[in-house]
């Protein structure tokens, strides 16, 4: 006796079948949704900014009148900002990763310092703001300063620079290690002449991604004290300034309808920026990429 | 070429002197102190900048404890963890956290209701039906989507979607838990979507193909033997993401306003735990009041919430880990 | 080829003349419980091809790693016994890992260039221990270069990545690398298995001029190649040197029953 009743089954296939094929459009849709709102995102921020985009946008100083005000500052301040954070933050990122890769024994040391990276990657960004201010406001009396700031950036990007070094060193081959130990190289001249050479793409790229973020991160500078209107630019590091996203959140609290334009454009900016940034991370990659 | 002996001896092609590469080794090796002197202090001068990273946990979390054992000499624990309203900046002031974690929780709930759905519907396509090349076009995009400054997200809260959103819902306030919601929704979704699919491709094929041997539909394929065997990852990815929207601030400090409310209501003004801080910084707060405090008492419960999340992911993401 | 009669009568004369290279005495090696290497006791000559023959596991490669100390990379590695290099017993506390390698150079299985051009790739022996004379430096290249009976292939591409060779020219690439430091021995750990037949060959006529001024220790797989180019030859087996003699010996009249079972193809 059979115990499946093939009628039944050919019966049920076909509303299994179109099951199949409706879900696949909605699961279709939703991927396109994501698309959708970065078009819809970009339009709009083009449409209301590209009127005041225009060179004395980018030349002039803020201002409280819109026809004059300008991102001027705050694009030399977020310059100043990744002066400090890309030394900063590649030192110590680049230097962990290596310990972690070519020292660190297995032990449980190691491991915790691996979960704590982990970790503080999770921290909201806004935390870090508050620990730049104790630490490097107020407790080392640096004041809300371009340092200040750059520390507590770098400190904020750590984990992304620390991840993507390990990666880089941890995919340089073995074999390459004892080519250079087999011809009585020690551990430090391999590293140096051996296994940075090889992993600095991975490196590159993981610190473009890491000043992308700190370019666009505007919580923690709040916190920090920096200003949202500021009119003179910074002459040391230890000086007050702003930065372009601070810029942008300025702009887009003010009623004025002008106000939301010149956010749009200050958008405009930051976006070209960062677009910037990661088609050099992509070529450095792609170029790289070659090698092997 | 080389002459015989012990210690082989060469003649320079241009110059005629004689020299040997191992004489030359040894003798350099008599100088070479500097490079044993690095060999031994590398190590150490590298495991500093390890230890760097621990410090700045240990700071975190001391900056956080001592700031808020001092906001607690000013209010009581009792106040600020039953309290039903937050009024900072009114004399006398009233501390309760619950209207701020309300707002918190409410816009951490809209995003998740708008991620969760989304993010996994694209998981599922990216992973169970898209071709490779498709594959390859749209991840980078969901990539960007990611990165975006959260700056920009707000902006286009409040220019773009309270608007909308007013005309759906005429009674919708100018600031509201529902735009800066959906906005956060957004900007997780890509999270839970690249992390779902990661999870999903690391089910084998011949899992797969054994289904599809016996007449499943692609669909039957998706949700009845790859989602749950990928489940520890995509909910992990799913807590990671909550995580996430509860960390963020300034979609909500733009679009979400600034008035604490206890109550389950999304169309009025509310204020999360990340924009009272935001708040306070931008204002004149003197150091040493109690406002001043008062943002590491909120700062130090916004960190154990997250951190409370991020163990979570990391619990369901280790224990519950199918090996493949 | 002599008549193996007269060939014998030489040797045995050189056998007492020639200096020890590599003395092993009484050499244990554990990883970890296991014991893979047991009471190896090995006299190893100068200016010789030494083969060292056995299936897989048997303990060649280990042997052969530990010669250059290499072997340390690995975790829960456990040594007894002596290696004399020269007289010198390697273990000692003051003898420096990194000297030894400079006087023992090693050619590895899978033949591994650095992503860097061919001139650097050669001159990175003599650069990291503080050679700097551009001159110097280029001389050494071309010498080593020509020893490795490549020079002509590269010559014009010096300061291309040596990935644009081919396995085989990368292999002798290796070759050269390990010629330029101009060390006394040189190890080989299966040095053409990844390589095509006509590589294989060029490898082959290679160590045969090289050890005019080079004393080589070749771990192969392949017992016609053993057979091929080597003046002696050791079989291993689970560890042990099971016998060690003259090459056409060990070939044509091995003392042991085991080694003429590996070498029939009973086993291995």
């Amino acid at each position: 006796m059979k115990l499946v009743d093939h009628t039944k089954v050919l019966q049920q296939m076909k509303s299994r079948i179109i099951t199949n094929s409706i879900l696949k459009i909605l699961f279709f849709c939703a991927t396109m949704f994501g698309l959708v709102v970065l078009g819809i995102l970009f339009y709009r921020v083009l449409n209301q900014g590209i009127g005041y985009l225009d060179l004395q946008f980018l030349q002039s100083l803020p201002s409280r009148k819109p026809e004059q005000a300008g991102v001027y500052t705050a694009l030399i301040g977020t310059v100043w900002l990744m002066a400090v954070v890309a030394p900063v933050s590649l030192l110590i990122g680049v230097g962990t990763a290596v310990y972690l890769e070519e020292y660190a024994p297995k032990n449980k040391f190691t491991n915790f310092i691996q979960i704590n990276i982990s970790n503080l990657a999770g921290v909201p960004s806004i935390v870090f703001g508050l620990l730049g201010l104790t630490l490097f406001v107020r407790a080392l009396t640096l004041g809300t300063s371009v340092l200040a700031a750059g520390l507590t950036m770098s400190l904020l990007v750590l984990p992304v620079i620390i991840v993507a070094s390990q990666e880089a060193v941890r995919s340089v081959p073995n074999e390459l290690r004892e080519a250079s130990l087999g011809m009585g190289a020690t551990k430090w001249q391999t590293i140096v002449r051996v296994v940075m050479p090889a992993s600095i793409p991975g490196i590159l790229t993981g610190g473009i991604l890491a000043l992308s973020r700190a370019i666009g991160e505007t919580a923690p500078l709040v916190v920090l004290g920096l200003p949202l209107f500021l009119a003179f630019l910074p002459r040391t590091v230890f000086d007050m300034f702003t930065v372009l996203p601070m810029q942008i959140y300025n702009w887009t609290g003010r009623p004025q309808e002008e106000f939301q334009g010149l956010a749009a454009a200050g958008i405009i900016v930051l976006l070209l920026l960062l677009i910037v940034m990661n088609s050099i991370a992509v070529l450095i990659r792609n170029k790289f990429q070659k090698r092997y | 070429m080389w002459i015989k002996g012990d210690l082989k001896m060469s003649v320079h092609e241009s110059t005629h002197q004689s020299y040997s590469v191992q004489k030359m080794i040894e003798d350099k090796k008599q100088k070479a102190s500097a490079t044993q002197l690095l060999e031994k202090i590398m190590p150490k001068v590298l495991l500093v900048t390890a230890i760097l990273s621990i410090l700045t946990t240990i700071g975190i979390l001391l900056t956080l404890i001592v700031e808020t054992f001092t906001f607690f000499e000013h209010v009581s624990i009792i106040e600020y963890l039953t309290a039903k309203k937050w009024y900072p900046f009114s004399d006398p002031g009233s501390f309760g956290i619950l209207p701020l974690i309300a707002g918190t929780i409410k816009v951490t709930l809209i995003a998740g209701i708008v991620a969760v759905p989304i993010g996994l519907s694209s998981a599922i396509y990216l992973s169970e039906y898209a071709s490779d090349a498709a594959r390859r076009i749209i991840k980078p995009i969901l990539e960007v989507l990611a990165g975006i400054p959260t700056i920009v997200y707000g902006f286009f809260a409040l220019t773009f979607v309270t608007p909308l959103l007013r005309e759906i819902i005429p009674s919708l306030e100018m600031f509201n838990a529902l735009s800066p919601g959906i906005v956060i929704g957004i900007m997780i979704t890509p999270m839970i979507a690249s992390l779902s699919e990661d999870a999903m491709s690391s089910v084998p094929r011949s899992m797969r193909e054994g289904a599809l041997a016996l007449g499943s539909t692609k669909l039957e394929v998706s949700l009845k033997v790859v989602l749950p065997a990928a489940v520890s990852g995509i909910v992990s990815s799913i807590v990671l993401a909550l995580s996430r929207a509860i960390g963020e601030t300034m979609i909500v400090a733009v679009a979400g306003g600034s008035t604490p409310n206890l109550n389950l209501n999304v169309t009025e003004s509310i204020q999360t735990m990340t924009a009272y801080i935001v708040q306070v910084s931008q204002g004149d707060a003197g150091y040493g009041t109690t406002i001043y405090y008062s943002i590491y008492a909120v700062g130090f419960t916004l960190f154990l919430f997250t951190l409370l999340m991020n163990l979570l992911a990391q619990f369901i993401s280790r224990k519950f880990r199918e090996e493949y | 080829m002599q008549k193996p009669e007269a060939k014998n009568a030489e040797v045995e004369k050189e056998m007492q003349i020639k200096q020890s290279v590599y003395e092993t005495k009484q050499l244990n090696l554990w990883y970890g419980e296991n014991h893979a290497l047991k009471n190896i006791n090995l006299d190893i000559k100068e200016n010789e091809v030494t083969s060292i023959i056995g299936p897989s596991g048997c303990g060649k490669s280990t042997y052969i790693k530990t010669l250059n100390r290499m072997i340390e990379l690995v975790p829960g590695v456990r040594t007894s016994g002596e290696i004399n290099y020269r007289g010198r017993n390697i273990f000692d506390k003051d003898y420096g890992v990194e000297e030894l390698r400079t006087k023992v150079g090693m050619v590895f299985q899978k033949p591994n260039p650095f992503p860097k051009s061919i001139f650097e790739n050669v001159v990175y022996g003599p650069k990291i221990h503080g050679i700097r004379d551009k001159k110097i430096l280029m001389d050494i290249a071309e010498k080593s270069l020509r020893g490795a009976a490549i020079w002509d292939e590269v010559k014009d591409r010096l300061h291309q990545n040596a990935f644009g060779l081919s396995g085989g020219q990368q292999q002798r690439l290796c070759i050269a690398r390990c010629l330029a430091i101009e060390p006394d021995v040189i190890l080989m750990d299966e040095p053409t298995s990844a390589l095509d037949p006509i590589s294989t060959l060029k490898v082959e006529e290679l160590v045969h001029e090289l050890k005019e001024n080079f004393s080589i220790i070749i771990v192969t797989h392949n017992m016609q190649q053993a057979a091929r180019i080597s003046d002696k030859t050791a079989f291993f087996l689970n560890g042990e040197v099971v016998e060690y003699d003259q090459t056409d010996k060990i070939f044509s009249n091995p003392k042991d029953q085991r080694t003429e079972d590996y070498i029939t193809g009973r086993f291995g």
